[in-house]
Parts: structure tokens; sequence; C-alpha cells
């Protein structure tokens, strides 16, 4: 299993693909995701510049590990192809497929991959492939999307375009994404993937922001699309366990350990009744602690 | 690559440069950069490697450089060559195929 | 001969100048000196007036005459129209081979520039020159030198007799008609008038130059009757908006913000930060964020600052208002928040320019200094700064007090963005130094911090930290790997410009620019 299908992504940032300024350095900021984009960001007569910008991007700034995901035109556009190719060409980490509507629409994108995998002699399943939701259609087709290829990690809601869809607007409350978000991420488990939440485009509403992402992270998604670097640092803190929570899960997981072995099933941990179920949770804040750099225990 | 129209690619902001594609016999090639004084010859070289690797032997190039990292002036020279030399979007999208890897590298 | 910085100056102009090569920044500690007296002409008559009705009056009143040292003060920075009030009528009458003594110039100062081609103007000594000026200068449009000082430099050369001036032009916000001088009450207030004190002292003919007569007398003074001998109204001193800005709005590029978090992260976990310390610092986006994380952490931990000092601009003021720190001695006001603050609270001194940074008097301010946060255009491998000159080999910056204060304090700090567009500010090599690297001990850059060497003492304390440490020659590294390694700028011969230390010895030259050659 390519082992990116599970890395941490609580920060996906948005960066135009055309603009050396924001493509030449986004890792100093620590992002564990950025999205170069040749959608929306490049205007129509762009899209050819951007892609020999995005090549050499790809092949020659070091991102210090930061995933490389690329947002390629939608697939009703005539330049998703070529985006596919220059994507494989130049080994980036995973393809966003924009407006994605149906499991045909991940196959079609797959079946491209391959062809351009061949032509430039790169490994079969080494580029992964994630979905944005759009539409109502697509919030509809959440679980035959997330099911649809083993190398899709996760979907994200693109909300502005998905209420338009849906006749409203973004209204700041998050009720006309609510239902789309509940559908997404109960679909995103069942089938195993990751879930991440659209935008928040206010920068001048930071507490907003910080709301927003307390109750995506309640609601039990991943992480966050973000269209700047002003975004990170809270998200960050949001989606990364404290220590409180660490130290719990470091205990549950050493204890469930040891308990077993003496065929013990149920136990207390700091007075909470504690038994086999609270495994997995701990030992998944136990690496989301690892992967976000704050774990400092021998687990 | 032969160099048939006149075309433009990058633009003046910070970080980028603009590099303008003429028709032209050899290569007449003029260059204005705010970091001239630090890598005049590296962005000389690089534009000039470029036009080698796209085999474009006559144009008139100018390159309009605020400050552009090697991929960036890279990616502008092949934007103005490729854009000049029958490589349109629409082109590009009805099958005419960029050799990534190849001549773009 | 190649000076303590490893610089080569030229044996012409040591010969020309007089003046030595750099030695070591404390290489001139404890040598005594005398000081330079002015001519005085006395006012014993009380019934002579020293209101003058015009600049024009005033200059035939003091003398003025073919080669005369002019002095100025920059406390209006960008908004100032004394200096070319003055040059005009200068120009006007014919007078050639004017030495300019100022204590900065700036793009204001554009009108200056056919001056020094026509010959009125021939040589430049200022803390640094922007714009218009110091392109005409580096072109080779001055006959003589341009000298760069520092504050405390510039001080030192007045009281030492390096150079004596003939007429010191005093621009005051409010002055009585016996010449007292404040820098608030007026239609162009500039808060303090520190950088004009030393010319008052030290000029044979004091100016004083205002649009706002206010009656005798005008008390608290900046600078007193006693050594003024003449009082000139004009129209206009200033452009208000130009000399001081509202609230600057603090930054939200987040690379600032991490270069302030640095910054702060590096003063609080220093044995300096503790009840009572001395701290100074800029006006650069992230200087301005480091001072708001700098009193969160007071706040939290009831840590006071003792003294703040140098150029102040609003955070320093609200945090002064907040009593987080006792006092405030300042030389220069950025915003309306200092100048209201200078003249309003108890807590906020007015100080000379030599009470700030003379290197050469009985003990400046600045060796008092715990901490000061800098910027710099360049910083070498060995930590010397560069804030004179430049990319692109134009002098296009000021010392201020940089070499001054990286001198005194006991931590000096200095911010810059790893790169600045293409080019690496973490360099082999400078383009021109103006700060020695022996005073320089910490940089740090959005892509982290290096410690000089030199500093083991603050290598111990923050290696426990979370702070991102390099060695300079690994950030150095980082930035070449992105930009490539850059060519040093191509000079000519001609030397038009010598980057004096604050002790008067050469620090560095700067050489004409000349076209690019591509081979």
């Amino acid at each position: 299993m390519n082992p990116n299908l599970t890395r941490l992504r609580r920060t996906m940032m948005f960066l135009n693909a055309q603009k050396p300024s924001l493509i030449k350095d986004p890792y100093i900021y620590k992002p564990d995701s950025i999205m170069l984009d040749l959608e929306d960001a490049v205007a129509e007569n762009q899209k050819d510049a951007a892609r020999y910008s995005l090549y050499h991007a790809l092949k020659e700034i070091d991102y210090h590990g930061v995933e490389r995901v690329v947002r390629i035109n939608g697939l009703e556009t005539a330049h998703w192809k070529e985006d596919i190719r220059v994507c494989v060409a130049g080994r980036c980490d995973s393809i966003r497929i924009s407006k994605c509507e149906s499991a045909a629409d991940v196959h079609a994108v797959e079946t491209e991959m391959e062809k351009a995998e061949e032509e430039f002699g790169v490994e079969k399943g080494s580029i992964l492939i994630m979905a944005a939701l759009e539409s109502t259609k697509g919030i509809m087709h959440t679980y035959e999307i997330c099911t649809a290829s083993p190398l899709l990690f996760g979907v994200a809601l693109s909300g502005g375009d998905y209420t338009k869809d849906l006749q409203t607007k973004i209204t700041g409350t998050g009720v006309e994404l609510a239902g789309a978000r509940q559908q997404m991420i109960i679909a995103a488990r069942a089938a195993g993937k990751q879930c991440f939440d659209t935008v928040f485009t206010n920068l001048d509403d930071m507490e907003g922001f910080r709301k927003e992402c307390e109750m995506i992270k309640a609601m039990g998604f991943d992480g966050k699309s973000i269209v700047n670097p002003r975004q990170i640092a809270i998200t960050h803190e949001v989606f990364t366990p404290t220590q409180k929570e660490i130290d719990f899960a470091e205990k549950v997981v050493k204890e469930v350990d040891e308990k077993k072995a003496q065929g013990i099933g149920v136990f207390t941990v700091n007075g909470k009744m504690i038994d086999i179920a609270f495994y997995p949770g701990a030992k998944r804040t136990i690496e989301m602690a690892k992967a976000a750099g704050v774990y400092e225990g021998d687990l | 690559m032969e160099v048939t129209s006149t075309a433009m690619a990058g633009t003046l902001e910070s970080s980028d440069c603009q590099v303008t594609v003429e028709p032209g016999t050899g290569i007449d090639l003029s260059i204005d950069s705010s970091v001239i004084n630090q890598f005049g010859k590296a962005i000389k070289k690089t534009v000039l490697e470029t036009l080698d690797r796209l085999d474009v032997k006559d144009a008139k190039v100018t390159v309009v450089d605020k400050g552009a990292l090697d991929c960036t002036i890279k990616a502008r020279v092949e934007g103005a060559v490729f854009r000049a030399s029958g490589y349109s979007e629409d082109e590009i999208c009805s099958g005419k195929k960029l050799p990534w890897g190849g001549a773009i590298r | 001969m190649i000076n303590a910085v490893g610089r080569d100056i030229p044996e012409e102009i040591i010969k020309a100048t007089g003046m030595q090569p750099f030695k070591g920044s404390f290489a001139r500690n404890g040598e005594e000196y005398k000081k330079a007296a002015p001519t005085v002409r006395p006012r014993i008559d009380p019934t002579e007036s020293k209101l003058v009705d015009s600049i024009a009056d005033v200059l035939k009143k003091c003398g003025i005459r073919d080669g005369m040292t002019l002095s100025f003060h920059h406390h209006f920075r960008n908004g100032d129209k004394v200096v070319n009030m003055v040059m005009e009528e200068v120009h006007k009458m014919g007078i050639k081979d004017i030495t300019i003594c100022a204590s900065s110039l700036g793009s204001a100062h554009a009108p200056l520039v056919p001056m020094m081609e026509d010959g009125t103007i021939t040589n430049i000594q200022s803390s640094g020159v922007r714009g218009a000026i110091g392109e005409a200068i580096s072109n080779g449009k001055l006959k003589g030198l341009a000298i760069m000082r520092s504050h405390g430099g510039r001080v030192r050369a007045i009281e030492s007799g390096d150079v004596h001036i003939d007429i010191a032009f005093i621009g005051a916000p409010t002055c009585d008609e016996y010449g007292n001088m404040r820098a608030n009450g007026g239609k162009s207030d500039c808060g303090v008038l520190s950088y004009a004190y030393v010319d008052a002292q030290y000029a044979d003919k004091v100016v004083a130059v205002t649009d706002t007569l206010v009656p005798f007398p005008n008390l608290p003074a900046s600078i007193s009757q006693v050594n003024v001998d003449y009082v000139v109204e004009v129209d206009e001193i200033g452009d208000p908006a130009k000399i001081a800005t509202g609230a600057a709005k603090p930054t939200t590029d987040v690379r600032k913000l991490m270069m302030a978090k640095y910054t702060t992260d590096v003063v609080v976990n220093t044995p300096w930060f503790k009840n009572g310390f001395v701290y100074q610092t800029g006006v650069g986006g992230a200087s301005i964020a480091s001072t708001k994380y700098l009193g969160e952490i007071m706040r939290e931990r009831g840590i006071k600052m003792g003294l703040g000092l140098g150029g102040i601009a609003g955070p320093m003021c609200n945090l002064l208002e907040e009593g987080l720190i006792e006092k405030l001695v300042d030389t220069q006001d950025f915003d309306l928040t200092a100048i209201h603050s200078v003249a309003t609270n108890p807590n906020h001194f007015e100080i000379t320019g030599s009470e700030y940074a003379n290197p050469m008097n009985k003990g400046a301010y600045v060796n008092r200094l715990d901490y000061v946060i800098l910027a710099s255009l360049e910083v070498d491998v060995n930590f010397n700064c560069n804030v004179v000159v430049g990319s692109d080999g134009v002098i296009s910056g000021a010392q201020g007090g940089h070499p001054d204060t990286a001198a005194g304090a006991k931590c000096t700090i200095v911010i810059t963005p790893l790169l600045q567009g293409r080019i690496p500010a973490i360099c082999d090599e400078c383009t021109a130094i103006t700060t020695p690297g022996e005073t320089v001990d910490i940089v740090v850059t959005d892509y982290g911090i290096a410690i000089n060497p030199r500093r083991q003492d603050l290598i111990d304390c923050l290696k426990k930290t979370k702070l991102p440490i390099y060695k300079i020659e690994e950030l150095r590294d980082m930035a070449y790997a992105i930009t490539g390694k850059p060519e040093k700028v191509q000079f000519g011969d001609r030397v038009v410009g010598v980057i004096e230390s604050r002790d008067g010895t050469i620090m560095d030259v700067v050489r004409q620019i000349k076209p690019y050659e591509w081979d």
C-alpha cells in the first residue's frame, strides 16, 4: 500500500501554479500539503503557461516533504488530459479531480494517468488521487467515488460551487453546508478514506475560521483546504492532538498491550473505564502526534 | 522548433519574467533584469540552453526579468516559444502533445 | 590596505581623507582627544533682533561663500522642505563647492541632484542617501566624496572637528523670536530635535527655520537660544503627511510574523530578559510584530522593560502607556503616536544624538542596551552587515544607528528575509560593509536563525529552545540552493563614497557603478 494514502493532511494550501512568487518556497510555512492549481486560479488564456511553470516547479523545487497535489481542470474542459500528462511527467504526489461527480469520473482520470505513466515510465500507482465534490450530484455519490479506486485517498468539499448548485450561498452560519459535510464524512469513513473541508475565504475573520476548524474537527474531518498561510497555525492547532490527549492515548495503548497479555478486558485509565474499543483511536492519536512532530514518547 | 509568429509568456511581477519571442534570423537575445548584477550570466545561460533544447535556431528573444528563479525562466521561454511555434492551447488540447521530459526538462 | 573587516581600502583614499582603515570596533576605547569649538559672535546688546526676513537674507548675514559646510537634520524625514529651500537660494546666489553635512538625506531631496552636477554641491556627508541623490552619487556625479556616517559617528565627527559646520539650518516645528526651538506644537511636528543638537553646539552660525513662530519663551526648548544666531519664518518647513504617518497596520505577512516570533523567542530565552532590561527596536513589519509578541510575554511573566531607546514608534509608546516600559529615551519619532507621547508622557524623554550613540563621549545610551533589533540588506558569513548599498551597487540606504547600537548591545539581533526576490540576503561577501560582524550576534531569517560562533553563551542558552538554529553557512547554502550563487556587483574604479566607521576610521569604500558586462 502506498503509505501516502493515509498521511497527515491537516492543511492543504491552494497556490496558483502560474505564480512564481507563490510556488517558490511555500514549504517554509509548513503546510501538510500544497495544491498547485491549474484550474480556477489560472486564467483561461494562461492554461498552457501554467503547465510549463508547474512542470519545472515539480522537477526543480525541493518542497521539503510537503505533499504536492495538483488540481487539474474539470473533465468537462479541453485542458484536463494534458494536465494529467504534465502531472505524471513531473511526478507530482497526487492529482485532485475538480467537479468529480461519479466513479466514472475517477476511472476516466485513472485511465489517462495510466497512459501517461506508461508514456513517461512512471511507476503505476505511485501518484494518488483525490476528488473534489462540488455539486449536489457529487455529494450524493460520495461513497461510490470513495470506493472507485484504491489510489483515491480522500474527498474534499468545494463549498462555493456546491452551494450554487444547491441554489443557495455561503452564509457564514454553515447551515447550507451541514448536509453535505455530514454525508461526505459518513461516506468517506465508511469507505476508509480521508475527508477535507472547503476553504474559508474571509482572512479578516480568524475567530470564525477557528470555530469552523473546531466544528469540522468535531464532525470527523481530517483537515481543511486553505487559501493563505495565515490559516496554517490555527488549523494545525485544532487538528493536532493536545499533550493531554497524547498522554491519555499513550496510557491506553500501553495498558491495553499489557492487560491483553494478562487476559484482562476492562480496566481504568485516569479514572475512566477503558476497553479494547479505545485502542484504535488511541493508536491513531499517537500516529497523528508523531506525524505532526509533537510526540516525544517511546511508542 | 520554428518560430512562426510573435508570442509572449510571463508577467512583470516580482519573481517572474516576461519573455517575448519573434521570428528572426539566428538567436537575437536581449535581457533586462532587476538582478542583472548577480545573475546576468546565469539568466543568459538558462535562456540559451532552453532555446537549444527546444531546437530554436532563429528567433528574436526579449527577456524582462524581475528576479525569476531558473525554473520560472525556463517555463517562460518554453511558454513563449511553444505559443510562437504552433502549440497554442487549442492545438495542445486537440492532441498536439508536448514533449514533457524531452525538449521540456 | 586591508582593514579589520577584510575590506581593501585604497591608499589614495587614506591619503586624500587622512582617515585610518578600520581597526576593530573598540580600538579607540580610552583614546583621549580635544573637542573642537565653534566661533561665536556674541550678542550682548539686548536690543538686537534675531529675526531675519528670508533665507536669502540670512545666508548673506551668515557670510555664505564658496566652499562652506552647511548642515541639516532629518527629523522631517521625507517631508523635509528645509534642505531644498536653503539650497535653492544658495544655488541662485551662484555659490559653489558646498559640503552638505546632514544627519540624513532622502528621496525628498532629489532637487539637489542638478546642484551636484553644476558644482554647487561637491561633497555630501550623511547617514545615507536614498533615491535620486544615491543614484547620482553612485553614477559619479559628485565631484568630491560622499561620506556615510552612523548617527553616533556624525556627532563624533563634529565634536572632534573632523567636520566643521559653517552654518547650521535647523528646521523647528515651533520657535520663538530669540531662537528657542521645540519639536511640538506647530504645523510640522516631528517630536524631537535630537540630531540637530550637536549642530547647534558646534556650528559657527546657527539658523532656526520655522513655520510657526510662537511667543517667547518657547519652553522646554530642545535647542536653546544661547546657540542660535538667527530666526527665519517661512511658509512651510515640512509636509506633515510625510513626516509622520498614523499607526501602521500590523503586518499579516506570515514570513514577517515568523521572523518576529523567532526574534521574540531569542529575547525571552536569553539571560538579560528580566526586570529593567534595556531594548531598542526598529519600525519594519517584523520588528513591530516582535514588539507585540514581546509585550504579551512581558505581561504573562510580569517582566517590565526599564528603558526603551532610539527611534520610537507607536507600539513602544503603547507599552509605555500600559506601564510595561518604565522609560523611553527618544532620538526620532516615526509616527503620530510617538510624537504625541514624547510631548505628553512624563516618562518619555528626548535625548541628543550624542547621548544616544556617540562612541567618543563618556558613555552613550547604546552602551547600556541589552537588546537591539535591527534589519539588514545583506549579512555575510562573518556576520558583517550592509545597510547602505543596494544589490544593484547603488547607494540606497543609511547607516542610521545600526553600527552604534550593534556595538553597544549585549545581544544584537538582525532580521532579514533569506531571499529578497532572487537576491540572497545571507551571502559569502556583502556588497559593502557598514556594521562589523564582531558586533552582530544573531541573524533571524524566515528559514531559521544563526548565532555568531563568537557568542558561545547565546548558543548555549538557545540550543534548549525549539528555535530552528543553523550555522550561518547553512543559511547561505539554503539561499544559494534556491537562487544559484550570485556574482559580485561589477563596479568601476573610481571611489565615490566612504562608509565611515562610528569611530572615524574607514569601514569600506563605495565605487562608481558601471554598465553590466556580459563577458
